[in-house]
């Protein structure tokens, strides 16, 4: 592998990684306040569709964000509304909200452009568009740092510094805020929030709110930045591999950021290269695609660091009798 | 305006008023019709039965229940409760009995959560740490604020929460049963506490069910039963004996009716025994003693100081190390062999002290529940496959009878009987098959007078009949009453034996606090 | 002390939170410009309006039995087995295996075999989830759905690089031969002189859905090892007081259940397609957990409940063909809200109507 490929590799593994960072950091929000989401893969594939679909009509990637989002909102109050209000199973609701996206999307966005599933190919402004960074040009020419600063961290949309800048902001709200404060403490002791009198119910349904927004914004940048348009399914497991990233970070914003690198990395791989020999061992494709999931259960497994969730999580709160 | 008249005539103000409150839970009436009057700088005592419906008022005055009738004045004022919320801007603080802190935050995060100064947390903690200095040495009340709460000891974080309170500038504090996980030590620290918030005019009302606490540091004290407020009296002016008896409705039975026992062989022996829990603590820190057939052995102390896992380890729900022989067999303490299962296969059967946790089904029916642990028992199977569940309904509804379970039908699920009868189906099944040795824990916990009685003779007739017994309570009053020897546990060691005959409740406090009696 | 009448619990509902569901799903249909009323009836009319549409009804039936068992059988320990996709597709492999590389010499001794074969591929991938949950504690939510994923990616795998028949290009393997194929619906009716669509996959697959039912329903209530699964579920600290194991409970809890899903195989992979494809289980895995959740964990409550998701894939379909407006993704929309309304939104229907009767039950007084 030259240097010029692993550039290449590296950058495809920052698109890559940015729709995971985003759900990743949606999942943290929301399982940190103890609510447990599984249904990150349907409200990415909701917004990626109708960030895409009005992207189409409008013309508008702004408009199209904006419907992104509300999409995926909308989608995360329904989770809120069964799993908090209702007191509800969380994880029967994320499966149910899961495939109500998978449906949905197909049947509304035939009815819209009779495509099959698609949107229409999106182009110039419906779409997020790569910036260059300042002097990218003027430093390509130095060695080494030349391309890595004109290549690699130059050129991409918008949305993937946004990815970055989430990471050091959610780190931020979490541990430096007064919201940041409740919300790890409903978490860990609803009781505790509750009897400080602050409403358990009203932190939860903010963020499972700041979940869908940032789910939103991955569903979007799917659609809209690595991709030109919506497909059925586009999504693809990414949810899923957020989630499995949420587990590998234990639950923390800053090895939330590794863990969607690392994994970003193994689907920059798998796309680049069809067998990859290690050692004279030909490792196939499909191997590259599960490990992420396979490292996740080695994680789970608790032989490598154990990954201790939220201790409320997943229970609805009810005052005791 | 009533304020201002109260004032105008010279009298002070009540703290806290209730008028007429009523609270029902489905068909439990928790409370009915109670008013309550707490005057300004008194500690006022709540004294109850389990059940009677202290904590479900002290919940209601703190938000965390609604009222279904009746009003609340603070200071004079009607003041609506609706949540935790209007109880803190009232100024009433609560501690509750099960502490309400999240453990992997510091003291000082604790301290602050619902009242920080504004949306950043950096001003808030600094504020709060030079209060926090300032109000620990006005009260005894000294913790580090950077400690993580899940490390800190149980008196520590009841401080935290008293601090909790005193940060919201709370003039009200409302203890609920906050000896509870106490030593003694840490209890009349405790008070020494409670003395000083007094002596700066802040109110306490303090819910117990502990005589010696009311007398030793209340003013004022009211009784409740059964969910009603049956009197206020003067701390001063009132016995032990009549409290005790406002307190249950009629005399207390305080000595069961027993013969002296008469120990045989020796059937449990257990040597240096050590339990380490999850968090690599151990809770079990060498334990030796002998029990022998037709002898009640009581375990004395305050809760959490190894009873529990004392139990546990030898009814095979947790792992340990020792050495522990049943009629000169050892019993397995890890690995195969230390299991439930195979401690029943050796006659030991088990009341364990939580029985809506561990010795129930909630949702089973009472037949399922009259096998639970003997499922694999022939009797109860058909053929290789199938289970005999007419034989098992037929024998649960004649124990159920021969137990006075109310109602004795084997068809309700557990959770429709009371706590007294719940317990009388543990104690059947688990007494009905003559036991080697029976372990019982916290046997009478939230069981009424009348059930008391009737589980008392029930555990002194299986003495009687040869079984060895191990009793765990943290009623000294049980203790005392049913032991034939008594063993004072504390910090996961045996303090002392005594014979119940032979000492008080005096030597035995002492014992529970960790002071080494004298030569035995 | 329930609070409200058994038969209200059982079906009242259930049949609300149906209801609900299907009047969402008709607002969709109404949202696309066609008419949910004459949908419902061309479902309807597809799905049992002939023998060739009850073929496929059942059909789908007898998988959605298998994977909806599975998650019930879980459920009574009080585990979620989102798996039931990956465990039925590796019993697919595993009923493929023994199909093709042992010369059956009849659909009776093949049969047998590819049973065994199923359930113990089916099984396999549920035990490593399994031994995580009860000796390491992890989630055994997100270590199933994670096995979707890895099963996924293996047989893909092996279709492609391994068992692909030689000389074709679409990854599946070569046709069973005749010694192991099942009789059809068809086959089956001919024994007894009567007529039933040629071309349905209804296979005698669907009687072994039925004994399975017949099985869950004896082994939760009517064996030791049932008693110790529900004491299990309801509480863990207590089943350990009673000397229950929960590493071996919970072991033994999801190796039946991936077996059940495994299971599966027998009818779509040798009943139905005579050959492994890719994604032979078509989400049916998922449907499953829909079918336990309206059924109520109770065998009988599956089989209604498969009955009704069969009725709905088929219709579906059926409705795709005459409506082209209202795609098969429809069928995804129903099942997404079925599990919402049935599962998560539970006590939404509950709650008022558990005040009802307790109002119903003071005026009687």
């Amino acid at each position: 592998m030259d240097f010029t490929t692993v550039i290449l590799v590296l950058d495809s593994a920052l698109r890559l990684a940015t729709p995971l960072l985003f759900a990743c950091l949606a999942g943290l929000f929301s399982e940190r306040s103890g609510i447990f989401d599984i249904g990150l893969e349907g409200k990415m594939l909701a917004s990626a569709f109708f960030s895409a679909s009005v992207a189409a009509f409008t013309g508008s990637v702004w408009l199209g964000l904006l419907a992104g989002m509300g999409a995926s909102i909308f989608l995360a109050l329904i989770h809120g509304v069964a799993s908090i209000t209702f007191r509800g199973n969380q994880l029967i609701s994320g499966v149910a909200i899961n495939f109500l996206a998978s449906g949905v999307t197909v049947i509304v966005g035939q009815s819209w452009f009779s495509l099959g599933g698609r949107t229409p190919q999106l182009e110039g402004a419906a779409r997020f568009q790569e910036i260059t960074l300042p002097f990218a040009e003027a430093l390509r020419g130095v060695p080494v740092i030349g391309p890595i600063y004109a290549d690699l961290i130059s050129g991409h949309s918008i949305l993937v510094y946004a990815g970055f800048a989430a990471v050091a902001l959610s780190w931020w709200v979490l541990y430096r805020t007064r919201f940041g404060l409740r919300l790890r403490a409903v978490g860990e002791n609803p009781e505790a929030v509750d009897t400080a009198g602050i409403s358990v119910i009203g932190l939860r349904y903010t963020a499972t709110i700041i979940c869908g927004a940032l789910c939103g914004l991955a569903g979007t940048y799917l659609a809209t930045g690595l991709a030109a348009g919506f497909v059925r399914e586009m999504s693809a497991g990414r949810g899923f591999i957020a989630l499995a990233a949420l587990i590998f970070a234990k639950w923390r914003p800053g090895y939330a950021l590794l863990a969607c690198l690392l994994f970003g990395l193994l689907e920059a791989m798998g796309n680049r290269f069809q067998n990859i020999d290690v050692l004279g061992i030909n490792v196939p494709t499909q191997f590259m695609q599960a490990l992420p999931y396979i490292l996740t259960v080695v994680i789970l497994a608790g032989f490598v660091g154990r990954a201790i969730p939220p201790r409320a999580g997943g229970e609805p709160y009810v005052k005791e009798r | 305006m009533q304020a201002e008249q109260a004032e105008a005539s010279g009298r002070p103000v009540p703290a806290i008023e209730l008028r007429g409150i009523s609270k029902a839970f489905g068909p439990v009436q928790a409370n009915r019709d109670i008013s309550l009057t707490v005057m300004p700088g008194t500690i006022h005592g709540i004294i109850g039965e389990n059940g009677a419906g202290k904590s479900t008022l002290m919940s209601i005055l703190y938000g965390f229940y609604r009222a279904d009738a009746g009003e609340i004045f603070i200071r004079g004022r009607k003041t609506e409760i609706h949540s935790s919320l209007d109880a803190i801007r009232a100024g009433i603080g609560m501690v509750f009995q099960h502490f309400k802190l999240v453990p992997n935050f510091t003291v000082l995060e604790n301290v602050i959560l619902g009242a920080e100064d504004g949306p950043l947390l950096r001003p808030s903690l600094a504020k709060a740490r030079g209060l926090l200095r300032q109000l620990a040495e006005e009260y005894e009340l000294q913790v580090d604020p950077d400690a993580l709460v899940e490390e800190l000891s149980v008196g520590h974080q009841q401080r935290v929460e008293i601090l909790k309170a005193l940060y919201r500038e709370a003039d009200i504090l409302i203890l609920d049963e906050p000896t509870g996980v106490l030593t003694p030590a840490e209890a009349d620290h405790l008070f020494r506490i409670l003395k000083g918030l007094k002596e700066q005019g802040k109110t306490i009302i303090l819910i117990t069910h502990k005589l010696r606490e009311i007398m030793a540091i209340t003013d004022t004290v009211s009784v409740m039963r059964r969910g009603e407020m049956v009197a206020t009296v003067q701390t001063a002016e009132t016995t032990p004996e009549q409290l005790a008896e406002l307190m249950v409705g009629r005399k207390v039975l305080l000595r069961v009716e027993k013969t002296p026992a008469r120990p045989g062989e020796v059937v449990l022996e257990v040597e240096n025994l050590r339990v380490t829990d999850e968090d690599g603590v151990e809770r079990l820190k060498g334990i030796t003693f002998e029990l022998r057939a037709g002898e009640i052995l009581g375990i004395a102390g305050v809760a959490g100081n190894g009873q529990s896992e004392l139990l546990e380890v030898l009814g095979g729900i947790t792992k340990g190390e020792g050495e522990v022989r049943l009629a000169g067999v050892p019993l397995a303490l890890s690995g195969k062999g230390a299991d439930g299962q195979s401690r029943r296969a050796f006659g030991i059967a088990h009341v364990p002290e939580d029985r809506q946790k561990l010795g129930l089904i909630m949702d089973f029916f009472a037949w399922e529940n009259m096998i639970f642990g003997y499922h694999h028992d022939p009797a109860y199977q058909k053929n290789a496959l199938m289970m005999d569940n007419t034989a098992i309904r037929r024998d649960a509804e004649e124990k159920m009878h021969r137990y006075d379970v109310r109602p004795p039908n084997a068809a309700l699920q557990a959770k429709a009987f009371s706590g007294g009868n719940q317990q009388k189906i543990v104690l059947a099944r688990e007494m009905s098959r003559k036991p080697a040795l029976l372990l019982v824990g916290q046997p009478t916990r939230g069981v009424d007078i009348g059930a008391i009685e009737f589980i008392h003779q029930q555990i002194i007739a299986l003495r009687d009949q040869g079984a060895a017994i191990l009793l765990v309570s943290v009623e000294l009053d049980e203790i005392m009453s049913l032991s034939d020897r008594i063993a004072v546990m504390f910090d996961g060691r045996i303090m002392g034996e005594r014979l119940p005959g032979e000492t008080d409740e005096r030597e035995l406090g002492l014992l529970m606090a960790g002071v080494a009696g004298e030569a035995a | 002390m329930g609070r409200l009448p058994k038969w209200a619990d059982v079906a009242l509902i259930p049949l609300i939170n149906l209801a609900l569901a299907l009047i969402v799903s008709g607002l969709v249909v109404l949202y696309i410009g066609e008419n949910p009323i004459e949908a419902v009836a061309i479902m309807v009319n597809g799905a049992i309006g002939s023998t060739y549409g009850w073929g496929y009804t059942l059909y789908y039936a007898t998988n959605f039995i298998f994977t909806g068992l599975a998650v019930a059988v879980a459920f009574h320990a009080r585990l979620f087995n989102i798996g039931g996709e990956g465990q039925a597709g590796l019993g697919g492999l595993g009923v493929a295996l023994v199909c093709l590389f042992i010369p059956w010499p009849h659909w009776t001794l093949a049969l047998p075999a590819a049973i065994l074969a199923g359930a113990l591929f089916g099984a396999a991938l549920a035990a490593v989830p399994a031994w995580l949950q009860a000796k390491r504690g992890s989630h055994i939510v997100i270590t199933t759905i994670m096995f979707n994923f890895i099963a996924s990616a293996l047989l893909v795998y092996l279709l492609v690089n391994v068992l692909k028949k030689p000389g074709q290009m679409s990854p599946e393997t070569a046709r069973f031969p005749e010694g192991a194929r099942l009789p059809s619906a068809h086959d089956m009716a001919s024994w007894v002189g009567l007529d039933f669509s040629k071309s349905a996959p209804l296979n005698i697959t669907f009687f072994i859905a039925i004994l399975a039912c017949v099985a869950v329903w004896f082994l939760i209530w009517r064996t030791r090892l049932g008693y110790q699964i529900r004491a299990f579920g309801h509480s863990e600290p207590a089943a350990v007081y009673a000397g229950i194991n929960p590493v071996k409970i919970t072991m033994v809890t999801m190796l039946i259940s991936g077996a059940l899903a495994g299971l599966m195989g027998i009818n779509s992979v040798m009943g139905e397609a005579e050959r492994l494809v890719i994604d032979s289980v078509q989400g049916a895995g998922f449907v499953g957990i829909a079918v336990a959740l309206m059924g109520r964990s109770h065998p009988a409550g599956v089989f209604l409940a498969a009955l009704l998701f069969g009725m709905l894939y088929q219709g579906g379909g059926e409705l795709e063909f005459e409506k082209p407006a209202v795609s098969r993704e429809m069928i995804l929309v129903i099942q997404g809200l079925v599990i919402l309304f049935t599962g998560a939104l539970d006590n939404m229907v509950r709650m008022p109507l558990e005040g009802l009767f307790l109002r119903l039950r003071g005026g009687a007084r």
